[in-house]
């Protein structure tokens, strides 16, 4: 009988490279940034580390194919590297990795990179490519911002919600999340906006304006973990351990069966239950303390609050518009700026989500650090599309709450 | 049993470029054209070719796929998209009508079209005959104006034909009113005075005597002479002299259509017979390089295939475009700055093409034998949750069925064509669904959910590095 992943593994450093059009640096020179800082944090040299994974999404843009770009750029000792893709859950694939090696006594410490340089397109915007040689044939002409604006036609046809309050509540979505990037040094975009600006914005894809979509970055984020008993034997006082790590990939049934009605992620939901569950937490609403979610466009946000069960079926308006989720709010979403803000390097974002977590339960964040004490930080990445994609969702807490 | 037309149907693209922006853009070049700016001209959507309006006017003709028992598909035109890869070939895969028939083009004339009706009429056997032109003219050229692109199709044979061939001739005389040389883009024409006067004025009126004499009718009987000129004088000075009244001339479509080519005498005729009446003789003449005459004679049966669509109906659904820009764009005739998105590669595995040629081109998808869950696109294993049965499926036309639009979005980031590129999820009634393109969104049709959808065959995607187009179905509002 699986007895889960909570209080297995322990964080023992993290880092994060500063997001942004990092026009002069590499994708190995964002690596190395954020490795620097995770080394640091955790004490300990590269030579003590037994394993490694690296999280990128789109490799033929920047480093290529392979584990090797991540062993040669950190001159890993020969140790078993291994790189996942996962869309946007590809950074905490690698955690996951990392985590589940150091779980099962394979490795005593592990490391996980998330990485994306993606401002060498010459464009603004994810890379357009093709999606694979048979779905080229028959998928539409698709987009990030185009499959996930369908969210709000098919929400707004499910609660009986007006288009005009739910934009609204999109626009609150956003105007939050900059004021929160304004606090944070290493986000991408640091401007305060107001919702005028969200709502007179050019149209991306319908309803979905420039304002709804999140920052495309270059960026890095990694973690170096081990055993509690480890890193305690290492001098670390205050643990922030794994609670729960899940992933949830779609059968098909939402984009082939007539079951979905397009509204929300199957995906999410199956994963958040299942997260819940191994990190025994029962009222996620009341327990979790603040969250980071996959605001890769405002509706997704919004969708996401009931997906993961904090708001109820049709109140995620409500709960957006009361400030239930500001910074100064019951559980806040996104204190770090988010995707939106922070920026989205898709390989490093569900690491520098955890690093957000893990800096805030510690009372490390700074001008952004919640006032009322954090127990546990929730983490959520999509992949994909609405009718097809990967959740995947992780949790992490002090030891022992 | 008689001989004839058992079945025909129609296609006209629904965008309706205004002549007078076409003049006006030309105005201060060829101030001339002024007088040709009146009225419209169908203009096909970016996605849209002779493969693809043909297979619309066949699923009219034939009331949907997979008709059976046709021994020949025919398609007339002088606007293929492929010179080597058989037209009729890619309409027959996606009407779905199997391999067991042989398939033909007929081109290199603007007598394609009527030369297409005949051969099949005279082959013997149950054949449709598709005829469809997407023409390119130069900007500027009169045919910019006169033209228009469109479709027919007629399903001929033997058996309770709505309009029984009578008979006709053919003559074929090498008078070079305008060619097309191997590697020309656009129609060299000649002095339209000379093309009347020792074109139509000579070569028509001997081939309609012949083809009278051969069907044993006289020019009096014929109560309607379709003739695909755009220029009404000339069509009133041929109708004489081959001794009809001018009221006989068939309606050319020029005030709402254009002329479409060696399609035209087929388009015109199945306009015709939208509104004939049993009795009724309608005389088909194609001209170039020659001339073709066909003689029909409506039958009573005519009463049951009026008025569900066809020419008639498509004439109906236009709707006012003034973008000539637009237009030149669709038909690449000015180079457009597409931004580094288009530049994806567009290169088709033919492999993979053909090995799923029944899920692209037929729109093919799955029914389970053990749940009866249907889907797209088939697949090994159930889509329905509840079933998951391994192999359990069989083949299940998704073309004819009609879906409702669950979700959708206006996407101006990704590439078009012609933007914001729509698309969203179509249910299909029955079952099984469609993350699909939409295409057609006219400026009156405002997308909802829960709206009625149909799909149409249409190009996806251009690779025009290598000139290769692929095809799939799309949905538009029904």
């Amino acid at each position: 009988m699986a007895t889960g992943i909570k209080d297995k593994v322990a964080i023992l450093g993290m880092g994060c490279s500063r997001f942004g059009e990092r026009w002069m640096d590499n994708a190995e020179d964002l690596i190395v940034e954020a490795y620097s800082e995770a080394l640091e944090d955790a004490g300990i040299e590269t030579s003590e580390i037994g394993a490694a994974w690296l999280g990128t999404g789109i490799d033929d843009q920047h480093v290529g194919k392979g584990a090797i770009p991540l062993a040669t750029t950190l001159r890993l000792p020969y140790i078993p590297v291994s790189r996942v893709e996962n869309f946007c859950a590809s950074g905490t694939e690698a955690l996951r990795g990392a985590t589940y090696a150091v779980a099962s006594g394979a490795c005593d410490i592990a490391l996980a990179v998330g990485v994306e340089k993606l401002k060498d397109t010459g464009y603004g915007g994810l890379p357009q490519r093709g999606r694979g040689t048979v779905n080229d044939l028959f998928w539409p002409s698709l987009s990030g911002p185009g499959a996930f604006a369908q969210l709000a036609s098919a929400y707004c046809a499910k609660h009986g919600v007006d288009a005009g309050d739910l934009k609204q509540a999109m626009a609150h979505i956003s105007v939050k999340s900059h004021a929160n990037g304004a606090r944070n040094p290493k986000a991408h975009l640091r401007k305060p906006i107001d919702v005028e600006t969200v709502l007179s914005a050019p149209m991306v894809a319908d309803p979905l304006g420039l304002y709804d979509c999140c920052g495309v970055s270059d960026g890095a984020a990694c973690a170096i973990v081990t055993t509690p008993e480890i890193a305690r034997a290492l001098g670390k006082k205050d643990l922030v351990t794994v609670k729960a790590l899940q992933l949830a990939v779609s059968s098909g049934a939402e984009a082939q069966h007539n079951s979905w009605d397009g509204s929300h992620l199957v995906t999410t939901r199956k994963a958040a239950a299942r997260a819940y569950a191994e990190a025994g937490i029962s009222k996620p609403r009341d327990q979790i303390s603040l969250f980071e979610v996959h605001d890769c466009f405002s509706i997704t946000e919004l969708v996401t609050m009931e997906d993961l069960f904090i708001s109820g079926e049709g109140q995620a308006v409500t709960d957006v518009m009361d400030g239930f989720f500001d910074a100064d709010g019951s559980v806040p979403c996104q204190i770090d700026g988010g995707l939106k803000c922070f920026g989205h390097p898709i390989g490093a974002s569900g690491i520098r989500m955890v690093y957000e977590m893990y800096l805030q339960i510690l009372g490390r964040a700074g001008q952004r650090q919640r006032s009322r004490e954090p127990v546990f930080g929730m983490t959520h990445n999509l992949g994909g599309f609405p009718h097809q994609n990967v959740a995947s969702i992780t949790i992490v807490g002090r030891e022992g709450a | 049993m008689q001989t004839g037309i058992l079945a025909f149907g129609g296609y006209v693209p629904r965008a309706r470029l205004q002549r007078q922006v076409i003049a006006a853009a030309h105005s201060w070049f060829t101030p001339a054209l002024k007088g040709l700016g009146r009225g419209e001209r169908a203009m096909a959507n970016w996605n849209e070719d002779s493969i693809t309006m043909a297979v619309e006017a066949g699923r009219d003709c034939l009331g949907g796929q997979g008709s059976s028992g046709l021994d020949a598909v025919i398609m007339g035109s002088t606007s293929y998209p492929f010179k080597d890869r058989q037209n009729a070939g890619v309409v027959a895969d996606a009407l779905t009508l199997g391999s067991d028939l042989m398939t033909l083009d007929i081109g290199g004339s603007q007598r394609a079209g009527t030369s297409a009706l005949m051969a099949a009429l005279q082959l013997g056997g149950s054949a449709l005959v598709v005829s469809a032109e997407k023409r390119r003219t130069k900007p500027g050229n009169p045919l910019e104006l006169t033209t228009g692109d469109a479709a027919a199709a007629f399903h001929v044979g033997q058996g309770d034909v709505v309009a029984c061939y009578l008979g006709g001739a053919s003559r074929a005389v090498d008078l070079v009113d305008h060619f097309r040389g191997e590697n020309g883009e656009f129609d060299y024409t000649w002095e339209e005075r000379w093309v009347r006067d020792e074109g139509y004025l000579k070569i028509v009126p001997d081939t309609v005597a012949k083809a009278l004499q051969n069907a044993g009718v006289t020019i009096d009987q014929v109560s309607t002479f379709c003739f695909p000129v755009p220029s009404a004088r000339i069509a009133s000075a041929v109708a004489r002299k081959v001794g009809l009244a001018p009221e006989a001339l068939a309606d050319n479509l020029q005030g709402s259509c254009g002329e479409a080519g060696a399609s035209h005498p087929l388009v015109m005729l199945a306009h015709t017979l939208d509104n004939a009446d049993p009795g009724d003789i309608i005389l088909v003449v194609g001209f170039g390089q020659g001339s073709d005459a066909l003689l029909f004679q409506v039958t009573d049966a005519i009463r049951g295939q009026q008025g569900k669509g066809g020419i008639t109906g498509c004439l109906k659904q236009g709707y006012r475009e003034e973008n000539y820009h637009k237009f030149l764009a669709f038909n690449q005739l000015i180079e457009m700055e597409q931004g580094i998105r288009s530049e994806v590669d567009k290169n088709t595995g033919l492999t993979t093409l053909y090995r799923n040629k029944d899920m692209v081109q037929g729109l093919i998808g799955g029914r389970c034998t053990s749940c009866n869950t249907k889907q797209f696109p088939k697949s090994n294993i159930c889509a329905n949750p509840e079933c998951g049965r391994f192999d359990s499926q069989v083949p299940e036309p998704f073309a004819d069925k009609s879906a409702a639009l669950n979700s959708f979005t206006g996407d101006g980031l990704t590439f078009s064509p012609n933007p914001p590129h729509y698309y969203g999820m179509v249910q299909f009634e029955g079952g099984g669904r469609l993350m699909s393109d939409i295409t057609d969104v006219t400026p009156d049709a405002e997308l909802k959910i829960g709206m009625s959808m149909r799909m149409v065959f249409r190009v996806k995607d251009y690779d025009h590095q290598r000139g290769f187009r692929r095809y799939f179905w799309i949905a538009t509002p029904a």
